[in-house]
């Protein structure tokens, strides 16, 4: 794109831009972190995971006070308001994402160090896989402004829905078949829960970037695969 | 007046608008326009809503004045200008030779840049059009004063000095003793050609209060340079470069998703 005939103008929205993508850095690995120490029951690392949240927290305040002060004294319009907008928008995502990181990294520290069966945590391993793909594309599909990378994200998300679903059923049966799994299966299910939002966030994320890119919202409805809030499980003998 | 009465399907638009509801007050079709050999205006086809307030953004010198000047043939008054195509105010040719300039000039009124109110009273400023075209008695003529500094929101500052010299009021208010006088002749289009530009903030931000409640009678159409208040006052857009109508569309999709390269560079400061 042409350069403003204002150049300070442009550095406002690069900044923008670059303060955006590290904090989709940060929350990248935020995420990454938090699903490893699951994995590995690691205290120390879920410990650093609780800590590091600040920063993230700290840049979306930045972004924030930068887009304000960029609205405020160059009033974007049309492209470089969606550019404004959306930094906003996704700054917000990315904070959520970050919490919900941070509420996994918790989990473990409650968890401390309790080793039960790892065929527990296989499928919730298979969602944060998921999902650290989703995060992946998305914000490779902001930093390239790439529309294709951010519907592929927009329509994957029912994967991470459907996978969730499954998981929590799979769940349900194991602490049906020993109570003594029930206490980390009810964690496992809230991390499980907290990957399915971060899925989410990452489609506001992929909207965010069609509605820079575009102008104007996505059209269709999206497709969703989560039933969990309508799942029951039937005891023995129910009809 | 004996003007040919054309009526023909919508103006060729830039962009989908929602046209329901919506009444073309003027219609602009194939317009040309030259100051001598030079082709100010190229092809102008553009649609003036009854009731809406149309904007008219560009760079300087890319037509959007020439545009206004066509619209109540004020081109007439200087030797080697002339118009070509259609315009039409309520399906009537304008352009047509056998138009009565002072009548129209009655219907299509105009605010300029600078205020010019007449070396004489506030009163008189008002009423020295009316009488051109009307006889009134005096209180008839004086409510119609009132009745016109009101509109302009003029009203409560003049009148314990109806008879002072309009040249005495400041910038803002002269400003608005020219809207007054405006539409003291109860024209049914308004054309402003940068109307703040001359003026501070709060003087812009009144008259464009009046722009917003002057719209529910009138159908307007405003020349400004300022992005901000044709974002701000305006319901329709149309962004002209270089004698061409390069875009019209709804003020809303102009401001936040234009379909022209060269719209968006405009508006967003990118021009070279």
């Amino acid at each position: 794109m042409t350069d403003h005939t204002m150049k300070a103008f442009d550095t406002d929205l690069q900044d923008l831009s670059r303060m955006v993508a590290e904090m989709g850095g940060l929350a990248e690995k935020q995420v990454a972190d938090a699903v490893d120490a699951l994995a590995k029951r690691d205290t120390t690392l879920a410990q650093r995971v609780t800590a590091a949240d600040a920063n993230i927290d700290a840049l979306q305040r930045e972004i924030e006070e930068k887009s304000v002060l960029t609205i405020a004294r160059r009033q974007p319009m049309a492209v470089d308001l969606r550019e404004v907008v959306g930094a906003l928008r996704l700054a917000n995502d990315l904070e959520r994402i970050g919490d919900l990181a941070k509420n996994i990294a918790k989990r473990v520290i409650a968890l401390n160090g309790e080793f039960p069966p790892p065929k527990l945590i296989r499928g919730v391993d298979h969602m944060s896989d998921l999902l650290l793909g989703q995060l992946k594309t998305v914000l490779d599909a902001y930093a390239r402004r790439d529309i294709t990378k951010a519907m592929a994200v927009w329509r994957g998300d029912e994967e991470i829905d459907a996978v969730c679903t499954s998981v929590f059923r799979e769940l349900l049966t194991y602490m049906m078949e020993d109570p003594r799994n029930i206490t980390f299966c009810i964690h496992l299910l809230f991390c499980a829960k907290n990957i399915e939002r971060m899925g989410d966030h990452a489609t506001n994320i992929a909207e965010t970037v069609h509605y820079i890119i575009e102008g104007r919202p996505i059209a269709d409805q999206r497709p969703k695969g989560d039933t969990t809030s309508f799942s029951a499980l039937r005891a023995a003998g129910d009809k | 007046m004996s003007v040919t009465p054309i009526v023909t399907t919508p103006t060729v638009i830039h962009a989908v608008v929602d046209t329901e509801g919506l009444a073309e007050k003027i219609s602009i079709r194939n317009l040309d326009f030259f100051y001598g050999d030079h082709r100010a205006l190229k092809n102008i086809n553009v649609p003036l809503y009854q009731g809406k307030v149309t904007a008219f953004i560009g760079p300087s010198g890319c037509g959007k004045s020439t545009l206004l000047r066509v619209l109540n043939r004020m081109y007439d008054l200087y030797p080697n200008q002339r118009a070509s195509g259609h315009v039409t105010l309520d399906n009537q040719d304008i352009l047509s030779p056998r138009q009565d300039l002072n009548l129209l000039r009655a219907k299509v009124g105009m605010v300029f840049q600078k205020p010019t109110p007449f070396p004489m009273t506030i009163y008189e400023n008002i009423a020295f059009g009316i009488r051109l075209y009307e006889k009134l008695a005096q209180s008839e003529l004086d409510d119609r004063v009132r009745h016109a500094l009101d509109r302009a929101a003029l009203w409560n500052e003049v009148k314990d000095k109806l008879g002072a010299n309009g040249l005495s009021l400041s910038g803002g208010q002269q400003q608005r003793l020219c809207i007054a006088r405006t539409v003291a002749v109860r024209p049914e289009v308004i054309l402003f050609d940068e109307p703040c530009s001359a003026l501070d903030p709060i003087s812009t931000a009144k008259i464009e209060e009046l722009i917003d409640e002057l719209k529910d009678d009138y159908t307007i159409a405003i020349v400004t340079h300022n992005m901000q208040q044709a974002a701000r006052v305006s319901d329709f857009t149309a962004f002209m470069y270089l004698g061409e109508m390069i875009e019209f569309g709804d003020t809303t999709r102009i401001f936040t998703n234009p379909n022209d390269r060269r719209t968006q560079d405009y508006i967003t400061g990118r021009f070279g």
